[in-house]
């Protein structure tokens, strides 16, 4: 580890993993905290504090549902005196009436609303939670009466992956500035459930098409960010932009971690801001040196000129696929294992023909599931 | 369909463009730099990127804006003008500035 640790520019706030809806391939890890081990609120106001003055000039507050911290409004506001940008990421069930203004008013900078369908059936299905969609679109309504800018995300997999020209329509609709078309990454509860998610090829290439012909349709009317499915990839994503580069995500307890899914990795051990400081960990935490820059790399990765446009992929996809954290990401085509993301596809596949009762999803809940197996 | 009520904004001289509510710039005291935040990303513009997105106040025509950059440059506002519209046609289309 040569390389300089530069300060870090966003950092995801899972401020709660209290949630309304029960989406089957939540980014949570699968052992979801219940409201008793969050952080209290001086926790959260000292650590975006340290944060501020780390140099994070992004937070993304998400959950489980923020919006269920009934002091969020205090935690926009500390974030908006230090100048630091704000994204909410709400479901956007249940939010109390004068809420969102109370958030605007307090310097949120930002919203993003997820969609878990175009149509009222498929979000009710997906998040499990009946009448979800209506109050999406009231939020949606809100979002832009409050004078707040709004990206839509939907996150796309088998059971929604023909909504996506819907999803277009239905964001254009809302007056959003920005969608996200995400397929889900198979981590957390996602992996749980990854046959039951699993798309298939066909309707995957449909979708990238649909999708290219939006972007370039919407030029200047709408963004569309595209996140493609690494199962189906060539080269894999530059997971969190590099371990531990430039963003870090923290728990509802306060752990902080390189990402999402970091905790997966069972043979390294994540610091709670409050034992250390927010400086400490990003700076001298083994964790966060484990795969920071290029050193760790093993072939193909070490000799490859794509190093530093990847990063190696994602360090969890590394963990869960090939058994081995410094392992490339399986997603490159390079990987000697890249041929087992096909056999996955294949099987998730082959089991969704053989059953028609497949595609039940093990939906989120606080609670003991077992962590999935590969 | 409801998208044809919205058409993407094409830059002239006469726009008066200035920075969405969404997209903020401020110094970075940290990196000592100046950065454009947005939604899911940051910019950190270059010296003349940030001369024109100062003059994006919603005050300044294009045709104004050409002529106080060209005049700051001591360039031809024949020779920057192609330049400064297709810079804020660029950031039009980003989002980042309403035209």
């Amino acid at each position: 580890m040569n390389e300089p640790v530069l300060p870090p520019i966003g950092m995801l706030a899972e401020l709660t993993h209290r949630c309304p809806l029960q989406c089957a391939y939540c980014s949570n890890p699968v052992e979801l905290l219940k409201a008793n081990r969050e952080m209290d609120t001086a926790g959260w106001l000292s650590l975006f504090e340290q944060a501020a003055d780390l140099g994070v000039l992004q937070v993304h507050l998400s959950g489980g549902e923020p919006t269920l911290r009934s002091d969020l409004v205090d935690l926009v506001a500390c974030l908006a005196r230090r100048g630091v940008y704000t994204n909410l990421i709400t479901a956007g069930v249940g939010i109390a009436e004068g809420r969102i203004e109370a958030l605007a008013a307090a310097g949120l900078d930002h919203i993003q609303l997820s969609f878990q369908g175009a149509f009222a059936a498929t979000t009710e299905k997906i998040g499990n939670s009946l009448g979800a969609h209506q109050k999406k679109l009231e939020t949606a309504r809100r979002v832009r009466a409050a004078g707040l800018p709004l990206t839509i995300n939907a996150p796309i997999h088998r059971h929604n992956m023909e909504e996506v020209p819907d999803f277009i329509d239905l964001a254009l609709g809302l007056g959003a500035e920005r969608l996200e078309i995400a397929n889900v990454q198979y981590a957390g509860w996602a992996l749980l459930n990854r046959e039951a998610l699993m798309p298939e090829r066909e309707a995957v290439e449909r979708q990238v098409q649909i999708v290219e012909e939006a972007q370039e349709r919407l030029r200047g009317i709408m963004t569309i960010d595209f996140v493609t499915p690494d199962y189906f990839a060539i080269y894999p994503k530059p997971c969190m932009g590099g371990w531990a580069r430039d963003a870090f995500m923290v728990a509802p307890d306060g752990t902080v971690l390189p990402c999402h899914a970091a905790a997966t990795i069972k043979s390294l051990h994540f610091e709670r801001f409050g034992d250390w400081s927010l400086s400490r960990i990003w700076h001298e935490s083994a964790a966060f040196n484990a795969f920071r820059g290029t050193s760790w790399m093993q072939e193909p990765c070490r000799s490859c000129e794509r190093q530093e446009i990847d990063w190696g992929g994602c360090r969890c996809q590394a963990m869960a696929i090939a058994g081995d954290a410094a392992a490339t990401d399986p997603a490159c085509v390079l990987s000697p294992l890249h041929a087992r993301m096909g056999a996955l596809i294949n099987e998730a596949i082959r089991t969704k023909a053989a059953d028609t009762t497949s595609g039940a999803f093990t939906y989120r809940r606080i609670g003991k599931v077992a962590e999935p197996t590969v | 369909m409801t998208h044809t009520t919205r058409v993407r904004a094409v830059v002239s001289l006469q726009s008066r463009p200035i920075l969405k509510s969404h997209a903020r710039l401020q110094y970075d005291n940290v990196r000592e730099a100046w950065a454009l935040l947005s939604p899911e990303r940051v910019f950190w513009p270059n010296e003349v990127s940030l001369d024109i997105l100062r003059l994006c106040d919603g005050r300044h025509s294009v045709a104004q804006m050409i002529a106080l950059l060209a005049d700051q440059y001591a360039a031809d506002e024949a020779e920057i003008a192609p330049d400064v519209t297709g810079f804020l046609q660029e950031w039009s289309d980003k989002f980042l500035v309403t035209l």
